[in-house]
């Protein structure tokens, strides 16, 4: 049995005037403790309406959510308790040193201030700005600025972590580096939500995608059944002349699971029986005497899934 | 500890940050404290040649007390300013999810607003002194009209929380820090409004500004030639009080529903 460190059902939340953000439209999610879950979603989705409501932040207009097993609504305090924000910006003080602002919140989360300032080096060195502890975090990278923005919310370890599109705005260096960061906590059981529009993001570091279309889940497991989810493997075939076109699609035919697509001298064939399918697509154009530039079994992208679920058309 | 106790707890450690922000940036604090002394300076040096009172006392007089008033009116940027800056950083959002006293976070930015409208009316009061200005009723009255700026520095501060929460970029904010300026002026913190046009004098003796400026120069026992027989010329003191009052009445409540209600 697992515990369920979030529980949403059935939440609707619209803005007044309706285009300030996204709105949510029946959201339902449930998070296990100790995993991370990823939100996935193109901008306008609701990810970060959905971070803010399980966060206390923003009220919902209907359905319930709990969090660590309090209502968010009821029992704001309790949760607040027991979670960490780490929103879409890196919300410190850009004024004040790393050290100054891992003390000051961790006064605000009621700690003594030697136990205080103790966190606030342990955190420091844990997340490698020990030797930029004394300086402003105006002087801080964007990687830098969001690692300390991590370190932030977690000073009272908590049971459950939300991460608002960490790496949004980030340079590929930034990237990798709050990635070793987010995949830390994980090894220390926080439960983390974590939400992105980058499919790599949620592929790189989450145990289970829900994807989120116009304020809905509209599909919800792990990668892989995501992408099996989305259908079968693909048979590619990049042919050296396009006159021999027709003549490939014909002979896959046979061995398509569903809709064989045609893009220029590119044909990409789904089918179910993987190992069969490549050896019998092999002989066939060997038998038809015609020799393909390329030949390759592929799994779905997870790119593919997320534009096939949020409605965008799939490029061939 | 108590609630009570957090609480307090709480704004000290929100009211150390701007402290902390002094020590990090001592030069941008001194200029915003040193400001208000080059007003008094330039309006000084500007009008007080041309300015000619019946029983020949220096232009200082009346506008020291006036530059106290205009001085407490530009706090009101920086609050907004640092209002608005923790909302669209995100560091309010972060204040929010903690279990932390929401009452703290606005406590502590009015505890360390006030802390820095007392430094620049010292700063203010000695280059006044040292111009020649002076009290006349004693120091007991001199320290009410202390109290009576401090309580419209106040009433603004609760004004600059709320136009801070409320606007949404650092564009607006200055809008406003423009828009202060004809409020600043059109007050009788530079000249008496009974020397303008009636309409615009009458205008000018009911911004609250001017029940501050002129109540607090009979307080400290500077002329003030603004008196006229109309209820709000006779009245300054009252009004010194009641208007800031009535300030707090409208923003403090609006102020703590827009952070409650807070949404980006």
């Amino acid at each position: 049995m697992t515990e369920r460190m979030i529980e949403a059902v059935g939440v609707r939340k619209n803005y007044r005037g309706g285009t300030e953000g996204a709105g949510l439209n029946g959201f339902d999610l449930e998070v296990a403790a100790g995993t991370v879950t990823g939100l996935l979603g193109p901008n306008g989705a609701g990810k970060t309406t959905a971070v803010r409501i399980l966060s206390t932040l923003l009220d919902l207009d209907s359905g319930t959510a709990t969090v660590a097993g309090y209502d968010v609504r009821r029992q704001g305090a309790e949760v607040r308790r027991r979670i960490g924000l780490v929103g879409q910006y890196a919300a410190i003080d850009e004024v004040l040193t790393g050290r100054q602002n891992l003390i000051m919140f961790g006064r605000l989360n009621h700690l003594r201030h030697t136990k205080a300032v103790r966190r606030a080096d342990e955190l420091l060195e844990r997340f490698s700005l020990g030797d930029a502890a004394g300086q402003a975090v105006s002087k801080y990278s964007g990687g830098m600025r969001r690692r300390l923005d991590l370190a932030a919310s977690l000073i009272v370890a908590p049971s459950v972590l939300f991460v608002d599109e960490p790496t949004t705005g980030l340079d590929p260096a930034g990237r990798i580096e709050v990635w070793s960061a987010v995949r830390q906590l994980v090894d220390g059981g926080t439960t983390v939500l974590l939400t992105t529009q980058y499919l790599e993001e949620a592929d790189q570091l989450a145990n289970r995608i829900s994807m989120l279309r116009a304020g809905k889940v509209v599909a919800e497991g792990t990668p892989d059944e995501l992408k099996t989810q989305l259908g079968s493997d693909r048979l590619e075939l990049v042919l050296a002349d396009p006159a021999d076109v027709p003549r490939v699609v014909q002979l896959a035919e046979p061995l398509s699971d569903g809709e064989i697509r045609v893009a220029d001298v590119r044909v990409s064939v789904p089918v179910k029986d993987r190992t069969r399918a490549l050896v019998v697509m092999a002989n066939s154009l060997h038998e038809a005497k015609i020799e393909p530039e390329d030949i390759t079994l592929r799994r779905p992208t997870l790119d593919e899934v997320f534009l096939h679920l949020t409605g965008a058309e799939v490029a061939a | 500890m108590t609630a009570l106790g957090w609480t307090l707890a709480d704004s000290w450690t929100i009211a150390r940050r701007t402290l902390l922000h002094w020590r990090m940036q001592p030069g941008l604090v001194i200029f915003t404290w040193f400001f208000p002394v080059l007003m008094l300076l330039m309006f000084g040096g500007l009008l007080g040649g041309a300015m000619d009172f019946p029983d020949g006392s220096s232009y200082y007089e009346l506008l020291v007390p006036g530059i106290f008033a205009l001085a407490m009116l530009f706090g009101l940027e920086g609050t907004m300013t640092a209002v608005t800056t923790d909302v669209s950083k995100g560091v309010t959002d972060r204040f929010r999810s903690l279990p932390m006293s929401s009452t703290a976070v606005v406590l502590g930015r009015c505890i360390a607003d006030m802390l820095d409208s007392v430094v620049t009316l010292g700063v203010l009061v000695a280059t006044g002194l040292a111009l020649g200005w002076r009290w006349h009723e004693g120091l007991p009255s001199a320290l009410a009209a202390f109290g009576l700026l401090l309580l419209l520095r106040f009433a603004l501060l609760w004004v600059g929380i709320f136009i801070g929460l409320t606007v949404k970029n650092a564009q607006s904010v200055t809008m406003v820090q423009v828009l202060v300026w004809p409020i600043g002026f059109l007050s009788s913190a530079f000249v008496a409004t009974s020397t303008m046009p009636n309409w615009l004098g009458t205008i000018a003796q009911w911004n609250p500004l001017s029940a501050t400026a002129t109540a607090s120069r009979a307080l400290f026992g500077n002329p003030d030639p603004s008196s006229t027989a109309t209820w709000i010329g006779t009245h300054a003191e009252t009004a010194a009080i009641l208007a800031p009052l009535l300030l707090i009445a409208i923003f403090l409540p609006l102020s703590a529903h827009r952070y409650r209600t807070l949404s980006r």
